[in-house]
C-alpha cells in the first residue's frame, strides 16, 4: 500500500481528477471550494492540462460542456450559489448526454447565504436542479479518502452512462485534512464515438444537441435517457451500513452528518441502545432497497441532515412511510453536535 | 483513546500550522487522525482555530468543541473553551499574552510564556511551536521523536532554513 | 468552364429561414470559406439560440448546440480540448450582444483562438420580432411598439467598436450582405477570420449586417435598402481591429 499523505478534502478531490485523466478544469472562485481551483491552477500547466478561470460560473459550466462534447474528461467545481448559476448548463449537458464531474462544496443558503458547511442543496442535486426531466448521479463522500476515491469513480460513472455527475460535499469535508492513500488506481477509459471533434474520416457528422421541436421525438429521447437511469439505479447504488445487524433504530445520514452521527451511535451503543446507520454514498440513485430492507427490522428511522429536512422525503418514499421517520437537523451553516444526535436517538428509543 | 485537540488563537499565530504538525505526527504513529480549520473571513486577522483528532479508532466527527487538550493563544479563546474542556483534560495557554489566572480543579493547566520566550530567543512567530513542545511533553499524545519527524515532513524543502528554528522552538517548550 | 456548384460546406437539408432572409447567404459564405480552406473535416461549429438555432443541420461539419449566449464559452471548451480543431460560433445579436455579452467580451479578452460569426439584424427574429440590443433608436419592434426610446431603454450596443478596445481581440470587422460588392467583401473577411485561426492568430469576430424582412415588415428588396440606409449609417462597415496588420505596418 502506498504511503498515506495528509491532504485537504478539496485537494484530494482535485488530485483524484488528475489521476482519473481529467486535463480540463474550468472554474470560478467561491468559498469554500477555492482550493480545488487553486490546486488545478498549480498542477494543470505542469502536466499539459488546461486550467481556466472563467468570467462566471455560467461560462465555466459551458466550457465544461464544450470540452466534454469534444470528448475529453472535464470538470468544474463551485459552491451552492455558483451551482445555481451552473444549473442551466447542467440541464443542457443532461439533455446532450454529456459526461462531466461537477463538484458542489455546499455552504448555507438560500441566496448568498453563508460560507459554513451545509447540505441544503440536496433537493437541487438529487432532483435535477435545472429545468427538464433529468437526473445527475450524485456521490456524497464522507472522508478525505472518499473525496479521492469517489472522484475517480465519478469520472468513470459519468463516462460509462454519459451523464453529468455531481460530487455533493460540504465545507467541512472540503476543508479538513485526513490521511489519503493514493494507491495505484484502475482508471477505465471509454471510447467516445459521439464526440464533436472534427469529422475526419467518419461517414457522418456528430451533432451534440438537446433541441428537438418534434415533441414525440423529444419524448423518445427522454424515455431512452430514463431507461439508462434505470440501469444506473440497478447497478450503481452505494451505501455503507454501520452497526445495523441488530439495530432497532436506523440513522440515515451522509457526508459530514454521518461522521457526527457515528460518534452518537457509538455512545448510544455503550448505553445499550440498539442503533445503527445507513449512510447513502450515492444520493441519486438513493439506496431505496437497503432502507426498505431495514424497515422490516427497525422500529424507526432518524434522518440526520444539515438542512430543513430534504433527504427525509426520500427516506419516507423508500420505506413507503411504513415506519416513523424523525428529523435531527441543523441548517444555515451550523453543524449538529454528536450530543444532539444522541438525544434524537434516545428519544427514538423511548 | 480519543485525543480531541483544539488550537485556538488569532490568525497569524500559526494556529493551523502547529495543528498540522501534530496531525502529521499522529499519522506517522499510525493513528487515526483528522485536521479541520475554521475558515472564512475570520482567517484574515480575527480568531483562528483548528480541530485535531488523534485516535486509536476511526475518527467520527472531526469537529472539536469539547477538547481534551486545549491550546489557547489568546484570551477570548481561553475563556471561550475553558469550561468546555473535558474533565481530566489539559489546558495550555500563552501566559505572556494572557495575564489572567484561570482555575479549574478537574483539568491540568499549563502556563507557558511562549511569546516572551520566542522573542527572548530570537524565534519570531514561533510561540506556537514552543507551546506545541510543551503539549507533547505533558500529554504524550505523540512522542518527541515523532513530532520532530513530522516537522521535517511538514516544513517544505523550500523553507528548509526554517526547520532548525522550529526545532529549537519545540525544544524550548519541551524543556520548559 | 467551371459550373456553379453547391458548396460541400453545407448539407442537403433545406433551410428553414424566411424568404429574403440573408442568413442563407451568410451560411454559404461560412461554408465556402471552410471548404476552400480545406478544414471542413476538422471543424466544429457551435450553434446558438435564435433564428440560426438549427444551423447544426446545415453546416456540413461536427456541431454542438449551445445555450442562449453561451456559444463562445462552449467554443472555448472545445478549442481548449482540441486545439487542432477549427472552432467557430454562429450567433445572432440577441445571443451575442445581450444575454451573452460576458462570454463575448471575455473570449475576446482571452484572445481565444476561435472565429465568431455575428449576425446583426437589429431584431429578435425567432421569437417574433422583439427589440434587440442592436435595435436602432426609434426602430419599431413588438416590444418597442412606439419606437426604441433611448431615454427609457438605452442605446444600441456597437459590438465591433466595443471589442476593438479589447487588447486580446485579434481581428474585428463589420461587413454587410446587402449587395454583391458587400457580399464579396464579407466573404473575404470571413475567410480571413478562419485563416487567422489556422495561423493561431487568436480571436476573430466578423459582424455581418443582415436583414429580417418578416419582422421588419418589409419586402426583401426594401429590407436590403433599409439595411443600407439605416443600419449602415449607425453601424459603419470596415475593419475595427486587425492586430497583425497593425504590427506589419509598424
Amino acid at each position: 500500500m502506498a504511503e498515506k499523505v495528509l491532504m485537504k478534502g478539496n485537494e484530494a478531490l482535485a488530485e483524484a481528477a488528475i489521476v482519473a485523466g481529467c486535463r480540463h478544469y474550468f472554474g470560478y472562485p467561491i468559498t469554500p471550494q477555492t482550493e480545488v481551483a487553486a490546486y488545478m491552477a498549480k498542477r494543470m500547466p505542469k502536466i499539459g492540462g488546461t486550467f481556466l478561470q472563467a468570467e462566471s460560473e455560467i461560462a465555466a459550466i459551458n466550457m465544461v460542456l464544450g470540452a466534454s462534447a469534444a470528448g475529453v474528461r472535464s470538470m468544474t467545481s463551485s459552491s451552492s450559489p455558483g451551482i445555481s448559476l451552473k444549473s442551466e448548463g447542467i440541464s443542457y449537458m443532461a439533455g446532450c448526454d454529456l459526461p462531466a464531474v461537477i463538484v458542489n462544496v455546499e455552504r448555507g443558503g438560500p441566496g448568498l447565504g453563508g460560507i459554513q458547511p451545509s447540505q441544503s442543496d440536496y433537493y437541487q442535486a438529487t432532483k435535477g436542479g435545472g429545468h427538464g426531466d433529468y437526473h445527475l448521479i450524485v456521490l456524497a463522500p464522507a472522508s478525505v479518502q472518499e473525496m479521492f476515491s469517489m472522484t475517480i469513480k465519478g469520472f468513470d460513472l459519468a463516462d460509462k452512462y454519459r451523464m453529468p455527475l455531481m460530487i455533493l460535499t460540504d465545507g467541512t469535508i472540503g476543508q479538513m485534512m485526513e490521511p489519503v492513500s493514493i494507491d495505484q488506481v484502475q482508471v477505465n477509459t471509454y471510447e467516445k464515438p459521439w464526440a464533436a471533434c472534427g469529422r475526419g474520416n467518419r461517414d457522418h457528422r456528430n451533432i451534440v444537441n438537446s433541441l428537438s421541436l418534434n415533441a414525440p421525438e423529444l419524448e423518445q429521447w427522454n424515455f431512452d435517457r430514463y431507461k439508462r437511469y434505470e440501469i444506473v439505479k440497478k447497478e450503481e447504488v452505494m451505501y455503507e451500513e454501520f452497526m445495523m445487524e441488530d439495530a432497532e433504530i436506523c440513522v440515515v445520514a451522509f457526508g459530514i452528518a454521518s461522521r457526527v452521527s457515528k460518534n452518537a451511535i457509538v455512545e448510544a451503543r455503550k448505553n445499550g441502545i440498539k442503533v445503527g446507520m445507513i449512510r447513502p454514498i450515492t444520493l441519486w440513485p438513493f439506496p431505496e432497497e437497503a432502507l426498505k430492507k431495514a424497515a422490516e427490522k427497525v422500529k424507526s428511522f432518524i434522518s440526520v441532515e444539515l438542512s430543513m429536512g430534504q433527504m427525509i422525503d426520500d427516506i419516507k418514499l423508500a420505506i413507503n412511510c411504513s415506519k416513523p421517520v424523525t428529523l435531527c437537523n441543523r441548517t444555515g451553516g451550523v453543524i449538529m453536535s454528536p450530543q444532539e444526535v444522541y438525544e434524537a436517538i434516545e428519544k427514538a428509543a423511548k | 483513546m480519543d485525543n480531541k485537540i483544539l488550537f485556538a488563537g488569532f490568525g497569524g499565530q500559526g494556529i493551523l500550522f502547529s495543528g498540522k504538525v501534530l496531525a502529521q505526527a499522529g499519522l506517522i504513529d499510525n493513528k487515526e487522525i483528522s485536521w479541520l480549520p475554521s475558515y472564512g473571513p475570520e482567517m484574515r486577522g480575527g480568531t483562528a482555530n483548528c480541530s485535531v483528532m488523534i485516535s486509536d479508532t476511526p475518527v467520527g466527527s472531526p469537529i472539536v468543541s469539547q477538547p481534551t487538550i486545549l491550546i489557547a493563544m489568546n484570551k477570548p479563546s481561553l475563556f471561550k473553551y475553558l469550561s468546555e474542556t473535558e474533565s481530566n483534560g489539559q489546558i495550555f495557554y500563552d501566559s505572556s499574552l494572557i495575564e489572567d489566572k484561570v482555575e479549574r480543579a478537574d483539568v491540568s493547566i499549563y502556563e507557558i510564556p511562549a511569546t516572551q520566550m520566542a522573542s527572548d530567543n530570537s524565534l519570531p512567530g514561533l510561540a506556537n511551536m514552543i507551546i506545541l513542545g510543551k503539549v507533547v511533553k505533558e500529554s504524550k499524545v505523540v512522542s518527541y521523536d515523532t513530532l520532530m519527524q513530522a516537522l521535517t515532513k511538514v516544513v517544505s524543502t523550500k523553507h528548509a532554513d526554517k526547520l532548525e528554528m522550529n526545532k529549537k522552538a519545540i525544544d524550548l517548550g519541551f524543556n520548559y | 468552364m467551371e459550373v456553379f456548384k453547391k458548396t460541400k460546406g453545407l448539407t442537403d437539408a433545406q433551410f428553414h429561414y424566411c424568404p429574403g432572409c440573408t442568413h442563407g447567404i451568410i451560411h454559404r459564405l461560412v461554408a465556402e470559406s471552410l471548404e476552400e480552406l480545406g478544414v471542413l473535416d476538422k471543424t466544429v461549429g457551435v450553434a446558438s439560440v435564435g433564428c440560426s438555432v438549427f444551423s447544426y443541420n446545415y453546416f456540413n461539419c461536427d456541431m454542438v448546440q449551445a445555450a442562449h449566449g453561451r456559444a463562445p464559452a462552449v467554443a472555448t471548451g472545445i478549442k481548449r480540448a482540441k486545439p487542432d480543431n477549427i472552432v467557430f460560433t454562429y450567433q445572432g445579436d440577441g445571443d451575442l450582444a445581450a444575454i451573452g455579452t460576458a462570454e463575448t467580451v471575455h473570449s475576446a479578452a482571452r484572445n481565444e483562438n476561435i472565429t465568431i460569426i455575428f449576425v446583426n439584424n437589429a431584431i429578435y427574429g425567432m421569437t417574433g420580432g422583439q427589440m434587440a440590443p442592436t435595435t436602432l433608436p426609434q426602430q419599431v419592434t413588438q416590444t418597442s411598439p412606439y419606437g426604441r426610446d433611448v431615454t427609457v431603454v438605452g442605446y444600441p450596443v456597437k459590438v465591433c467598436e466595443m471589442l476593438s478596445q479589447i487588447d486580446g481581440a485579434s481581428y474585428v470587422e463589420r461587413v454587410a450582405v446587402n449587395n454583391v460588392r458587400n457580399i464579396n467583401k464579407a466573404k473575404k473577411a470571413i475567410k480571413k477570420a478562419f485563416q487567422n485561426q489556422i495561423d493561431k492568430k487568436g480571436f476573430s469576430l466578423i459582424e455581418v449586417l443582415s436583414t429580417c424582412p418578416t419582422n421588419w415588415g418589409k419586402s426583401p428588396v426594401d429590407a436590403l435598402k433599409w439595411l443600407e440606409e439605416n443600419m449602415q449609417t449607425y453601424y459603419p462597415l470596415g475593419v475595427y481591429k486587425d492586430k497583425y496588420a497593425q504590427e506589419e505596418n509598424k
